[in-house]
């Protein structure tokens, strides 16, 4: 079969040209990365890396991911049910509320929760009576984070299951099965693998959000810095193997993500294949 | 209306969960997202027009918005191009590294935008591995526009591959068969046959761009260098204004960002919505 551009000349030009500027505007700054850390050798990466700040930093953005992560998986699955299953006054508007986040500066996010939380933000008297303190401090950096990073899920479970329809759901209604066993046993499986992405792409948002942070955060040193202000401070100190050791965790991190989304589209695509043969 | 609702999602509904989703997803929209920018409007109402205008109206921060909209325009065309580019090379053509080529154009969205933003600003700085090819031309990226635009373009990248790419895979065989033996040329039938197909994906896919490129911060500040009237972009305006304690001068400025970007936003939805009617026949 005859396709549109498959002379091999044409071929060769695009394949050729994609090669290039991916290397160049994509695996290059990932190279610099871990050539930039490693720039001293090892011994000073592995001195970098077990500082105490940074230690303070990863452990702070462990907290950050694993509290907003499973937060936004509920909400997300939550709202498209909600969304794709039922059809209610405001649904449009609720659809496009969620769009927010993901259209906003992350300053206008950061800025956001300093104006209701901060000293002289509207809760911010009840706050301080109480001593309770959410900006500066990790709460602040966490609710930033689930604002920044809410979308996702819902985003990705919302045209698929739009698309799927409520067929299969209703028919195990009519057989008679709870709303917990319809989750489990029919939609879930179908969701599966847009659930599973949604989750990645929210956890690498959670442990690399930065504007939002930086705004609500105060970079105190070894209380409420997260690695990418930890990176941001190290670099504006002129301490730039320090700052691409930080860098390189992240990088590793972010790695980590896409291959386990390669791994899977490949065991998916061979699954396909298999079913197609059979 | 809740109430209204709630009376509607009883009388049609087969399925269950209509009352505690709604529930967990109105008290969650609520809390996270109304609630904070309800305190801008808060911020805001305390301001008179006068004093509005005035706010957004500075010299410094008009500079900043026409370097972030020329940076944001840039890195969009760049991506609709690259974009295009990429998502017909990983569908049509078999090569070696394919899947890792695929997988890499995530890498933007995996990445901490800090983390690109400092890696950037070294690659591209005099001395860097980059900049230092470039410095003899008399081509200086870092701590100009053209950075500005490298680094929106960077953290935009999968926005048009990933919205084009399962258009094109889609796309029956049948269609460049025609065309081709029909005789038309390569250029000639991909504009005239293919093109068509993938214009909506492919303008939804450039306006994300923009709109993310508009709003992006953290990869842009450290290449950018923020000089004052030059490389100041929006976003920094804000952040300068919060580190001296201007709140009501961020509030002016950062309902400016969020109203462009809302009316984008909702501007690529119906553009969307128009095409998926058109394309089912006038149902949505």
């Amino acid at each position: 079969m005859i396709r549109i551009g498959d002379a091999p000349a044409v071929r060769r030009v695009l394949i050729g040209t994609a090669l290039v500027l991916t290397a160049l505007f994509l695996l290059l700054p990932l190279v610099a990365i871990f050539a930039q850390a490693l720039m001293s050798g090892l011994d000073v990466y592995w001195q970098n890396l077990s500082d105490q700040y940074t230690l303070a930093a990863i452990g702070l953005t462990l907290l950050v991911t694993l509290a907003t992560v499973p937060i936004n998986l509920v909400f997300g699955v939550f709202l498209a049910w909600l969304v794709t299953r039922f059809d209610f006054p405001g649904r449009r508007l609720l659809q496009t509320l969620i769009d927010i986040p993901f259209a906003v500066s992350p300053v206008v996010a950061g800025l956001v929760y300093l104006l209701l939380y901060g000293r002289n933000g509207w809760l911010g008297g009840w706050l301080d009576a109480h001593d309770i303190q959410i900006m500066f401090a990790w709460p602040g950096i966490v609710l930033a984070t689930i604002f920044v990073t809410c979308p996702f899920v819902a985003r990705e479970l919302i045209p698929l299951m739009q698309a799927q329809g409520a067929r299969e759901e209703e028919a195990a209604v009519t057989l008679g099965a709870s709303g917990w066993t319809i989750f489990r046993r029919v939609t879930l499986p179908k969701i599966r693998h847009a659930l599973f992405y949604g989750v990645i792409l929210t956890n690498a948002r959670a442990v690399g959000e930065f504007g939002a942070v930086s705004v609500v955060a105060g970079a105190i040193r070894g209380e409420t810095n997260t690695l990418p202000l930890q990176v941001e401070q190290l670099y504006q100190d002129y301490n730039t193997v320090g700052a691409f050791t930080s860098a390189s965790l992240l990088a590793l991190l972010a790695l980590l993500a896409l291959l386990t989304l390669a791994a899977k589209a490949a065991l998916e695509w061979r699954a396909a294949r298999r079913e197609n043969a059979s | 209306m809740i109430a209204n609702a709630f009376a509607i999602g009883r009388q049609r509904r087969v399925l269950p969960g209509f009352g505690l989703s709604l529930g967990i997803s109105l008290t969650f929209v609520s809390l996270i997202l109304l609630l904070p920018l309800t305190s801008l409007v808060g911020q805001l109402s305390q301001l008179s027009w006068s004093q509005y205008w005035f706010l957004i109206n500075d010299p410094r921060l008009l500079a900043s918005y026409a370097v972030t909209l020329l940076g944001a325009g840039v890195a969009a065309l760049f991506n609709a191009a690259f974009g295009l580019l990429m998502a017909w090379v990983l569908v049509r053509y078999d090569f070696p590294g394919k899947r890792l080529v695929d997988a890499l154009m995530d890498l933007p969205f995996a990445l901490p935008t800090a983390v690109a933003g400092v890696t950037l600003a070294t690659l591209y700085s005099n001395n860097g591995w980059v900049g230092r090819l470039l410095e003899p031309l008399g081509i200086s990226v870092a701590y100009t526009w053209v950075g500005i635009a490298l680094a929106m373009a960077f953290t935009s990248i999968p926005f048009v591959v990933r919205t084009v790419q399962p258009v094109l895979e889609d796309l029956p065989a049948e269609v460049d068969e025609a065309a081709v033996t029909l005789g038309a040329r390569d250029g000639h039938a991909f504009r005239r046959v293919i093109l068509p197909h993938l214009w909506p994906a492919l303008v939804t896919g450039t306006g994300l761009a923009f709109v993310r490129s508009l709003g992006e911060f953290g990869a842009v500040i450290f290449i950018a260098g923020g000089k004052p009237y030059e490389t100041e972009i929006t976003s920094l305006m804000i952040f300068v204004k919060l580190q001296e304690y201007d709140y009501a001068g961020a509030s002016a400025v950062a309902s400016i960002v969020l109203a462009t970007s809302l009316i984008l936003l909702l501007a690529i939805n119906l553009w969307q919505g128009r095409f998926i009617k058109r394309l089912h026949g006038g149902r949505p």
